[in-house]
């Protein structure tokens, strides 16, 4: 791997290494340009990845202590932890569960579609479904999403069998073992899925699509990536002409250094890449980097989330397989009769028994929370996939009481829950129960909401510079040889999980990166 | 007159209460015989007393009540809040105050007095720490994983493609056109 110089100003600086950082070191890299890559975790393997959960968890996991405030359920439960996602080599593409359905055409158009919400900020996105269509198809073919091009679905797990017979006597029509970035057969010099039901311990056969082993080698074998694991980006520079220069970062000793860069692609999730731009604020950037429009970190989403649980007498041994095994489609509509707008999907889950009482279980204790878990063999899950109203105050800042190990402020998240999310909440969990309670289970509880998994909008598209942060290829308004290539540019969450369409833009910003340098425009 | 070598060290063990000792047989099946001789375990406390050991391994079992769950999974719970108690002489006494709290003759009650005593201490930040302890250790060791079913890591198994992953048969089997192909056949 090449050690390009930190006073090189031909490379291209990418921070993050996740779906989006990882995806554009490889578009970049062979489109002929020299990517340093900073990457604020460890270099991990399929080695290396442990099939104790709370080893995993302390391996690949985000644990700086963020601080909270808001409503909304992990503000209270889990102060210190508003968000799971990793801090590794990788990203979160480590230990996501490959679950990559696309964003629906309504969805796009969330204002036209659902109208004026009262205490939302919805908006449309500046591009439509059209526009993404072909982007999402070079997508599902780079994940290897099966179901899709050729790629054959996944088999029924036990866990699945059990939503399928409860949905289809509810009349539930859409339900299938979603679209899942996992190899069925061996692919691209990966693994195959050997049902292993680790998925989020990391996959241990390469089966599931990561950039840690799909993207970022290939990378490294055209000579023009520089890796640069367990460094951190404290500061963008820009020049007197307001076009960024470098990237300030510390290394694992906690040395600073400075590395020039020609343009900077920030993609370390929608918490951490405003936590970057606001860090950055200079006498011309007053509000952080890039945001005269006051928008960076605001209009946070995570997705409404929460489990299901159904207790059978008749065991069904649902840790056995892929964690994210199936899902039901149809309640992912506009349809506003069930009293909120947006949508959702209820997507199989399973938990490991050391985090099912942690994460899963509402909270509890003595003979009938113990009975839930006697009940192990006999548990089946789903969790609740579902659109969340993005609100102006629902927001990313830098915090007041809390500091990293530099000394610099880490992220605040405030997050005030929505009644629309509420509502959408309480019919989806009725919902899973009801699918639960056809197939006979005994009881059905509901768990909490946990920690965000998937992190959203908070440096978001517009065709207005007064309204978003980016514009409609991820370019930041006020600068443009910045981009944001990660889910901050989402300019509201839909119901989909979030990494395909990630890939999809970040496929898309590349090639107009490519004819913007040809053009000589950045 | 003088006293012999052990009766001083246990006179200063009682004064100081620091050689608590939690014992236990294991169950035939348990997964740890093999390991045990006699199957007979003792754990050492570094802070707490044998008594206020005992309160402690009864609290645990109110919080988390499983019959026929083998206490040598309880104790894991004991040893690792009784070690977090050590690491200081102010996290030591808040835990002996608060095991005091909940009475010396708490293991000795039946289930809905211990029931009621832990309800009546909830909101403390003692009863929170040892609920909390208990979730994260108890069923995170080989005695528990056996006695609920679960199987632990799959990879050096070969996962679970042949070893049933859709062995669930008290429902229909899902038809192809909602799920792919099973790969072994």
């Amino acid at each position: 791997m090449p050690s390009f110089s930190l006073d090189d100003d031909s490379v291209v600086v990418i921070v993050g290494s996740g779906a989006g950082g990882g995806t554009m070191a490889r578009e970049l890299t062979r489109r002929g340009l020299k990517v340093v890559l900073l990457e604020a975790g460890r270099r991990e393997s399929t080695e290396t990845f442990s099939q104790h959960p709370g080893t995993a968890f302390g391996q690949l996991t985000w644990l700086e202590p963020r601080s909270q405030s808001g409503t909304w359920g992990p503000a209270m439960t889990q102060p210190s932890l508003p968000a799971w996602h990793c801090r590794t080599v990788g990203g979160t593409t480590v230990h996501w569960t490959a679950c990559s359905p696309r964003l629906q055409a309504y969805e796009l158009r969330a204002r036209s579609t659902y109208g004026a919400v009262p205490g939302a900020s919805l908006a449309d996105w500046p591009i439509d479904y059209a526009e993404l269509e072909h982007w999402y198809d070079a997508a599902e073919k780079r994940l290897n999403v099966s179901g899709t091009h050729g790629n054959p679905a996944m088999p029924a797990n036990n866990n699945f069998k059990v939503m399928y017979a409860g949905a289809k006597k509810l009349g539930y029509k859409q339900v299938h073992t979603s679209r899942l970035a996992i190899n069925s057969r061996p692919k691209d010099g990966r693994g195959m899925c050997i049902q292993q039901g680790f998925c989020v311990q990391g996959c241990k056969t390469g089966a599931k699509w990561s950039t840690l082993y799909a993207e970022i080698p290939q990378a490294e074998a055209t000579g023009r990536l520089d890796l640069r694991a367990s460094c951190i980006a404290t500061r963008i520079e820009h020049g007197a002409d307001g076009r960024v220069n470098a990237v300030i970062y510390r290394d694992e000793s906690g040395a600073e250094h400075r590395q020039k860069a020609r343009f900077v692609c920030v993609a370390g999730n929608a918490i951490e890449t405003p936590r970057l731009l606001l860090m950055s604020e200079s006498a011309r950037f007053a509000k952080g980097l890039a945001n005269g429009s006051d928008q960076v970190g605001r209009n946070y989403t995570h997705h409404m989330t929460g489990f299901i649980w159904g207790v059978f007498d008749k065991p069904v041994h649902s840790w056995r397989g892929i964690t994210q095994s199936g899902v039901i489609d149809d309640e992912n509509i506009n349809d506003p009769k069930r009293g909120f707008v947006g949508g959702y999907h209820l997507e199989v889950v399973t938990l490991d028994l050391p985090t099912l009482p942690l994460v899963g279980l509402p909270y509890g204790w003595g003979r009938e929370y113990a009975s839930v878990i006697d009940n192990y063999r006999n548990l089946a899950g789903m969790l609740v996939n579902g659109e969340d109203m993005p609100r102006s105050d629902n927001r990313i800042t830098l915090s007041k009481t809390v500091k990293d190990g530099f000394g610099n402020p880490t992220a605040h998240v405030n997050c005030d829950e929505h009644t629309n999310d509420i509502a959408l909440r309480a019919h989806a969990q009725a919902q899973g129960k009801k699918v639960y309670e056809a197939v006979g289970a005994k009881q059905v509880l509901f768990g909490p909401t946990p920690p965000a998994t998937h992190q959203m909008g908070t440096a978001r598209m517009s065709h207005d510079p007064a309204e978003g942060v980016t514009n409609a290829h991820g370019q930041a308004h006020e600068v443009p040889n910045l981009f944001m290539s990660d889910g901050s540019v989402f300019t509201t969450p839909g119901a989909a999980n979030p990494t395909l369409t990630i890939v999809a833009l970040v496929l898309r910003q590349a090639d107009y990166i490519e004819r913007q340098l040809k053009a000589r425009a950045i | 007159m003088t006293h012999s070598n052990n009766d001083a060290v246990n006179r200063r063990a009682f004064i100081h209460g620091a050689t608590g000792v939690l014992t236990g047989v294991l169950g035939a099946l348990s997964p740890l015989s093999a390991f045990v001789p006699g199957r007979a375990w003792a754990v050492s406390m570094d802070a707490l007393s044998t008594q206020d050991a005992e309160t402690l391994m009864s609290m645990i079992r109110t919080i988390a009540p499983h019959d026929g769950l083998d206490p040598a999974a309880y104790a894991y719970v004991a040893k690792a809040i009784d070690k977090e108690a050590a690491a200081s002489s102010d996290a030591k006494t808040r835990l002996a105050d608060g095991l005091r709290s909940i009475g010396a003759d708490f293991s000795i009650r039946d289930e809905a007095t211990r029931v009621q005593r832990l309800r009546a201490v909830e909101q403390t930040a003692f009863f929170q720490g040892v609920r909390f302890k208990t979730l994260l250790v108890l069923y995170d060791n080989p005695v528990s994983w056996a006695h609920f079913g679960y199987e632990g890591e799959a990879f050096s198994k070969g996962g679970y493609l042949q070893r049933g992953f859709n062995d669930l048969h008290w429902l229909p089997e899902v038809p192809a056109s909602a799920a792919g192909p099973n790969p072994v056949g």
